[in-house]
C-alpha cells in the first residue's frame, strides 16, 4: 500500500482512546509500547523492540516501526497491522476485541536527531539564550558561533561551511539596538552557502530570531540562500529571554523541513496520529510536567549510547542540555577521553592495567551493542556511567543559569562580565527528585546499582529521592500527554516511574569512622532504628515505595543537613524498590587515592548496600 | 519473538559491490555508463568555491558603513589581483591618503553598507574525484557522481583510520596469530598494502609510515598506540579523514587478536594483487565499516545487486566472540536456547552456545557475538 492510500491513525476527538500504540525511533533500535485502557485506568501492556531503519538498505524509518509493532502483536495476540497500515479504530465496538489501536505517536532521534548551529552576537548572552532555545525545542547543538567567541571572520565562515546542520537559528542584539553585528553573521552564513545534512535539493532551514529591526537586511541576505522564517526576538531586552516562539518555529521547520527529507519519515508522520516529536522534547515535556504537577524540583537524566540528555526544573524554570558525545556505546571512548582514566578508576572495585581497561572500552566503542557477561566488565561500565553522568551534569549547570547578568539587577556595565554573573539554577540542596532514564540506569540488574550510580555521579545533598524510567517509556508517554493527558499520566505513574527510595546525605566532611550524625528513624511497623552514621558509611534500610518513615538526625557540629551545621534534622521520607540511604561518605565525597585503600573502601560500600553479588 | 539481530563483519571470496562516488556539491560527471574505470581514474569533477575573505573597509577608511560605496574602487563581482586597491579615501593631502589593498587574488563577493563589509573570495578550487576500485560505471548521478560496480573479494574490518587508498596487497606474516614486526616491512613494500597478523605495534607504524607504505591491514592494536599515533584521544568512532602516513584497517579489535583463520587465507590467496582500501569507519546511524576490495581481473558485467538478506543467526553459522572475556575467539554456533538465561551480572538474557574448535563449548549472549558473514 503506497503513503498516499494509508490513513493516518489520527486522533478523533469525540472517539475515546483506548488503545493506544506509541514508538520511539532511536538511532539504533525502534521502541514499541502498547497502552490499554483497562478499567478506569491506563496500563503499558505490551512491548516490542526492532532495528532502526532510516540507513541503508531499508532507508524507511517505518519498517522499522512496523517490525516493532509487529513484535507486539506476537505477545498480545493483537491485530494491529494489516499490511503496512495500522488498524485504527480498535475494532471492540465492531465486536472484536483484539483488533486495531485509537491512536499511533511517535518521537524520533533517528538519523542523529536534530542536529542545528547556533548563531548571536555576545557568546555568553545571545549565543547561550539561542543556545537554551535549540536545546529546548529537542536539538543537538553543533555549534555556537558569536561575533565574540574569539574566532576570525574566514574560521566562522570555514566552520559554517563545512557544518552540515538540520538547522540553524540565528539570534543577537536587543530590539532597537544595533543591527550591525547580526547583519555581519548574515553576511557571514550567506557566504558560507551552508548546505543541510539530508537532501541536496532542498534550502537549508534558518531561524532568525535577533533584533526584530534587522530583519529586513537578514531577508535581504539571506532570504534566497535559505528557507529563512522569523520568530519573535528571544532576547527582546538584555532582561528577559522569550524562547517558546523560537521553539515552536524550530518544531515547525523540523516537521516541515528536516523530517520531511530523512527517509520514510514522510510516511511516519501519515501514519501518525499526532505531530512526531524530537525525543528529547518529549522527554522535556514530561519532565516538566512531573516538576509542575508535584511542585518539586528535579533533575531528569537520559543516558543513552551517544548522548546524555539532562533536563532541570528549578523555581519552575525549565532546563534541557545535550552531552552530544557523552554515552555508553558510540561515546564511551569519549567518557574516557572527557573524564580521564584516573577518574574512571576511581569507581572500580579491583585492580585493571590501564591497557587492558583501554583496549575494553575501545572495544565497546567499536561493538556497541555488547553487553558486560562477567561482573567485572559491569562494575567497569557502572564506573564509565558515573563519570558521563557527573560531566553531563556539569555540562547543564553551565547552561541552566539565570540570565547572565541582568538577574541581580546590577547596572549594565556588568552585564559583560558575564561568567561571574551568570548563577546556575541547579542547587542540589533545593534538589528534591532525581530521575533515571536510559539503559545503563533502567536495565541495571539491581535497581540499588541504577540508585548508587546517580547518588554518586550528582553527588545530593540533604533529602533527596531518585526514580528511575522503568523500561525507557518517557519519550512514548511524552508524546502521548500532547494528546491525552489521562493516558500518559496513568502509565507514568503506574508503570513508568519506578521509586528507588530516599538517599540523606550530609554535607561535610571527616575521618573515615568519625562521628558524623546520629540517627533515628521511626520505621512504619513501630521499629525504631537508632545508631551513629560514621563518615564512610553507607547505611540502607528496607522501606517500600508505600511506606514512610521519619528520620531525625543530629549531625556533629560542621556537618550541616540544610538547617545549617550542628542543627538537627527531621524529615518524614518516602521509601521505593530500594529503600532509604544513609549517606555517611561525606560531601563532596572524595576518595583514597591509592589503589589498595580506594579498593578495600568501595569494596565496603559495595557491600553493605548489596551492590553486587558476593562471593566474586 | 522476532530474531535477534547481529551484525556481522563480511569476509567473501567472491560478490559485487557498488560503491557511490559522489561529489560534495554539484559538477560534472566525467565517464558514462558502463565505462571501465581504475581506482585512480577521475570520475566526476567540482569546483569547490574558494575561501572568504572579509575586510571591514568602513573601519579601516574611518568613514560610516553606509558612505564605502562612495570609496570603492572595485565594485561587486569585480576580478581582484593581491594588492590591487579595492578601496580609498580622497584627501585633500596626499600625504593622508589611505588605500585598502586586497590580501588575495580573487573577486569581490559582497559589499555591505550595513557592516562597511567588503566580502573577497578566492578562486574556486578544482576537486576530482577517484574512481576508487577498478570496475564499471553501473550508474550516472547526473552533476552529482557515479556508482561503479566491481566484481571482488570483500573483507570488511572492524575499525579503521585513514581514507582510500589502492595498492599490491603483501602478506607481512605467515600465520594470522603473528604479530608484525618493524623488521618484516621491507623497502620493497613502499605503496603497497601490508598484511600483519595478530598485532602491530607503534614501532611497525612508525616503520610503516618511514617506508611509504600505503596501508596496514592487522587483527588488532593497543589502544595506546593509536593515541599515540593520532596524537589525541579518538572518543568516537567516527573515522576516515586522518592523515597519518598509510591507512590502517583493524579486522578484530583491540588488544593482540589472531586474525580470523578465513580472512587470513582470504587475503593470502590474493597476495600480489591489486587492493583498494578504506579506513573510513562510522560507527552511529548509517554504519560505514573499513575496507578491504580485491576486483577481480576481467570486465565486471554491469548486474543488478542482489540484496542479501540473513534470516537472524542459524545453528553451525561461524562467529566470533566480541566481548570479553573470551573476546576474539571464533567458533561456530551449537545451540539456540529460546529462553533467557541469566548470565554473571544477574542480567536474564537470549544467549547461544558456541562450539569452539579444540571441541570446548560456552554460552554466550547473543549480543556478543558476531557471524562471520560471507561464508
Amino acid at each position: 500500500m503506497t503513503a498516499a492510500q494509508q490513513s493516518p491513525a489520527t486522533s478523533n476527538p469525540t472517539r475515546p482512546l483506548n488503545v493506544i500504540v506509541a514508538t520511539d525511533c532511536g538511532s539504533t533500535t525502534t521502541k514499541a509500547i502498547l497502552i490499554e485502557k483497562i478499567g478506569n485506568e491506563y496500563r503499558q501492556t505490551y512491548r516490542g523492540e526492532a532495528p532502526t531503519t532510516v540507513e541503508a538498505p531499508f532507508e524507511d524509518v517505518t519498517r522499522g516501526v512496523l517490525n516493532a509493532i509487529a513484535e507486539i502483536e506476537e505477545l498480545s495476540g493483537r491485530t494491529i497491522l494489516d499490511g503496512d497500515r495500522i488498524i485504527t479504530p480498535n475494532q471492540a465496538a465492531q465486536g472484536d476485541l483484539k483488533r486495531g489501536v485509537d491512536i499511533y505517536v511517535s518521537t524520533s532521534s533517528a538519523g542523529g536527531g536534530l542536529q542545528m548551529m547556533v548563531t548571536g552576537v555576545v557568546q555568553n548572552m545571545t549565543g547561550e539564550s539561542a543556545q537554551r532555545a535549540a536545546l529546548g525545542a529537542g536539538a543537538i547543538v553543533i555549534d555556537v558561533l558569536a561575533s565574540n567567541d574569539g574566532r576570525l571572520p574566514y574560521e566562522k565562515i570555514e566552520r559554517i561551511r563545512t557544518m552540515r546542520p538540520d538547522m540553524i537559528l540565528m539570534s543577537g542584539g536587543t530590539d532597537g539596538g544595533a543591527v550591525t553585528h547580526v547583519v555581519e553573521m548574515a553576511e557571514y552564513i550567506a557566504a558560507a552557502e551552508p548546505r543541510p545534512r539530508f537532501g541536496s535539493t532542498y534550502r537549508l532551514p534558518l531561524v532568525y530570531a535577533g533584533n526584530k529591526d534587522a530583519q529586513p537586511q537578514v531577508n535581504t541576505i539571506l532570504g534566497e540562500k535559505t528557507a529563512l522564517e522569523f520568530a519573535d526576538n528571544i532576547r527582546p531586552v538584555l532582561e528577559r529571554e522569550n524562547l517558546a516562539p523560537a521553539r515552536n518555529k524550530i518544531h515547525d521547520l523540523f516537521l516541515e523541513h528536516v523530517m520531511q527529507q530523512a527517509p520514510g519519515y514522510k510516511k511516519l508522520i501519515e501514519m501518525a496520529g499526532a505531530p512526531i516529536m524530537p525525543t528529547p522534547a518529549a522527554v522535556g515535556v514530561i519532565m516538566e510536567t512531573i516538576a509542575k504537577r508535584e511542585g518539586i524540583n528535579l533533575i531528569g537524566v537520559d543516558i543513552g549510547g551517544a548522548t546524555t540528555d539532562v533536563f532541570s526544573v528549578f523555581g519552575g524554570l525549565f532546563n534541557r542540555t545535550v552531552s552530544a558525545n557523552l554515552g555508553m556505546s558510540y561515546s564511551i571512548s569519549n567518557v574516557l577521553a572527557e573524564a580521564g582514566l584516573e577518574n574512571i578508576m576511581r569507581w572500580v572495585p579491583f585492580t585493571i592495567d590501564e591497557q587492558t581497561l583501554r583496549n575494553r572500552i575501545k572495544n565497546k566503542m567499536v561493538r556497541p551493542t555488547t553487553i558486560p557477561q562477567s561482573l567485572d566488565e559491569l562494575q567497569i561500565e557502572h564506573a564509565i556511567a558515573r563519570e558521563a553522568l557527573r560531566l553531563a551534569l556539569i555540562h547543564h549547570k553551565s547552561l541552566a543559569t539565570g540570565l547572565k547578568g541582568v538577574q541581580q539587577e546590577r547596572t549594565i556595565s556588568d552585564v559583560f562580565e558575564q561568567r561571574t554573573s551568570g548563577k546556575t539554577l541547579i542547587d542540589l540542596l533545593k534538589l528534591d527528585l532525581i530521575v533515571g532514564s536510559g539503559g545503563i540506569l533502567s536495565h541495571a540488574p539491581r535497581r540499588i546499582q541504577s540508585m548508587l550510580m546517580m547518588v554518586d555521579a550528582y553527588e545530593p545533598l540533604g533529602v533527596t529521592t531518585l526514580s528511575v524510567d522503568s523500561i525507557f517509556m518517557m519519550p512514548h508517554l511524552g508524546v502521548l500527554s500532547t494528546v491525552n493527558e489521562q493516558a500518559a499520566t496513568d502509565v507514568f505513574v503506574r508503570d513508568c516511574m519506578v521509586y528507588l527510595g530516599t538517599c540523606i546525605a550530609p554535607i561535610g566532611q571527616g575521618k573515615d569512622g568519625e562521628r558524623c550524625a546520629d540517627y533515628e528513624v521511626a520505621l512504619p511497623d513501630g521499629r525504631i532504628e537508632k545508631g551513629t552514621l560514621a563518615f564512610g558509611d553507607l547505611k540502607l534500610f528496607s522501606l517500600t515505595r508505600d511506606q514512610q518513615a521519619t528520620v531525625t538526625l543530629q549531625p556533629s557540629k560542621q556537618v550541616d543537613l540544610g538547617e545549617g551545621p550542628g542543627q538537627s534534622f527531621t524529615r518524614t521520607v518516602k521509601g521505593g524498590v530500594v529503600g532509604l540511604m544513609l549517606d555517611g561518605r561525606g560531601r563532596p565525597l572524595q576518595l583514597p587515592t591509592e589503589q589498595a585503600a580506594r579498593v578495600a573502601l568501595l569494596t565496603r560500600w559495595y557491600q553493605a548496600v548489596g551492590l553486587y553479588p558476593t562471593g566474586s | 519473538m522476532a530474531h535477534s539481530y547481529t551484525p556481522g563483519l563480511t569476509v567473501t571470496e567472491r560478490t559485487t559491490v557498488r560503491r557511490r562516488r559522489i561529489l560534495p556539491l554539484p559538477g560534472s560527471v566525467l565517464v558514462t555508463v558502463g565505462d571501465a574505470v581504475h581506482a585512480d581514474t577521475a570520475v566526476a569533477r567540482a569546483e569547490l568555491p574558494g575561501k572568504v575573505v572579509p575586510l571591514n573597509l568602513a573601519n579601516q577608511l574611518g568613514i560610516a558603513p553606509d558612505e564605502i560605496n562612495d570609496y570603492l574602487v572595485k565594485k561587486e563581482k569585480d576580478s581582484v589581483r593581491k594588492d590591487d586597491v579595492l578601496a580609498e579615501n580622497k584627501p585633500f593631502i596626499k600625504w593622508f591618503k589611505t588605500e585598502i589593498r586586497s590580501p588575495i587574488t580573487g573577486k569581490v563577493e559582497s559589499v555591505s553598507t550595513i557592516t562597511g563589509q567588503i566580502l573577497l573570495r578566492e578562486p574556486p578550487r578544482v576537486l576530482e574525484l577517484h574512481g576508487y576500485i577498478d570496475g564499471v560505471v553501473a550508474e550516472v548521478h547526473s552533476d552529482q557522481g557515479v556508482t561503479v560496480e566491481s566484481t571482488c573479494s570483500l573483507v570488511q574490518g572492524i575499525f579503521g583510520i585513514g581514507g582510500e587508498a589502492s595498492g599490491e596487497l603483501v602478506m607481512g606474516v605467515k600465520a594470522p596469530d603473528q604479530p608484525l614486526l618493524p623488521e618484516q616491512l621491507t623497502p620493497s613494500m613502499k605503496g603497497k598494502v601490508v598484511v600483519g597478523g595478530a598485532f602491530l605495534s607503534a614501532a611497525t607504524m612508525a616503520r610503516a609510515k618511514e617506508l611509504g607504505i600505503v596501508g596496514l591491514v592487522v587483527g588488532g592494536i593497543h589502544d595506546k598506540d593509536l593515541r599515540a599515533l593520532l596524537g589525541y584521544d579518538l572518543g568516537v568512532a567516527i573515522t576516515g579523514t586522518e592523515q597519518v602516513g598509510f591507512t590502517l584497517i583493524l579486522t578484530e579489535g583491540f588488544g593482540t587478536i589472531p586474525m580470523a583463520p578465513k580472512t587470513f587465507a582470504l587475503l593470502s590467496a590474493h597476495a600480489g594483487q591489486k587492493a583498494s582500501i578504506s579506513g573510513a569507519t562510522q560507527i552511529r546511524a548509517g554504519v560505514i565499516r573499513p575496507e578491504i576490495i580485491i576486483p577481480h581481473s576481467g570486465p565486471a558485467a554491469v548486474t543488478k545487486v542482489a540484496q542479501a538478506e540473513r534470516e537472524g543467526i542459524q545453528l553451525g553459522d561461524p562467529v566470533r566472540v566480541i566481548r570479553d572475556p573470551l573476546f576474539g575467539k571464533i567458533g561456530a554456533v551449537s545451540g539456540l536456547p529460546s529462553e533467557l538465561r541469566a548470565i554473571p551480572t544477574e542480567s536474564e538474557v537470549r544467549v547461544l552456545e558456541v562450539r569452539f574448535p579444540d571441541g570446548t563449548t560456552t554460552v554466550v549472549p547473543r549480543a556478543n557475538i558476531e557471524v562471520i558473514e560471507g561464508a
